[in-house]
């Protein structure tokens, strides 16, 4: 079991509910692989710093989680056959970037309430 | 003999004299690697405007000679800034970002 992240955009013309129904089905997909979710961040509708596809602006999600390593082809595999996607990055955390990536999240926490 | 500083502000029998004296920079402050300084040990691609820091106008990555980063670390950033740019959260090319 490896620590990932994946942050992915997923295209701006889909509704709420399409956002919605995708990211709901690639964390249904993980958790079917034996994954277990750390943390989902949801960065909403962001403006791109240059146009993929001819766009302008795409829904910036994050995932975090731990999962056997062979897991993560397929779902890359998953990300490329599926139009919604406009880019996706997955990165292996070390264990300096999991102290991070904690210490973000309180922080995180600690702004919303 | 007569110092630079001393021939620039035109004192003390110097040869040449200057109208306005050379403002010779001395600046004395050292440059330090920020991740070594305050103890950041992963450097985040998500983070855009900190990564801002290591990048010019164009969006290139500024050397170290100019950050004062330590190797190890530039290292760290030139990969997050590479990972910035695919996810387009930084330009690949930009003209002013700043």
């Amino acid at each position: 079991m490896n620590h990932y992240e994946t942050v992915f955009i997923l295209n701006p013309v889909l509704s709420e509910e399409q956002t919605k129904e995708t990211v709901l089905k690639y964390e249904k997909f993980l958790t079917s692989k034996g994954a277990k979710m750390v943390s989902k961040e949801d960065w909403g509708l962001k403006k791109l710093a240059y146009p993929i596809q001819n766009k302008k602006s795409g829904f910036y999600h994050l995932f975090e989680y731990t999962v056997d390593p062979t897991v993560i082809s397929d779902l890359e595999i998953e990300f490329r056959r599926d139009e919604r996607f406009m880019r996706y990055l997955t990165v292996k955390l070390d264990k300096h970037a999991i102290e991070w990536a904690e210490k973000r999240r309180t922080k995180i926490n600690n702004k919303e309430s | 003999m007569a110092s630079i500083q001393e021939e620039a502000s035109g004192k003390k029998g110097g040869e040449i004299r200057y109208l306005t004296p050379l403002n010779i920079d001395h600046s004395t402050t050292k440059k330090y690697c920020r991740f070594k300084k305050y103890g950041i040990k992963y450097v985040d691609y998500k983070d855009s405007d900190f990564l801002l820091k290591f990048i010019n106008e164009q969006g290139k990555l500024l050397p170290r000679r100019i950050t004062g980063t330590s190797l190890k670390y530039q290292r760290k950033v030139s990969v997050a800034v590479k990972r910035a740019r695919h996810l387009a959260l930084l330009p690949y090319v930009a003209d002013l970002l700043k």
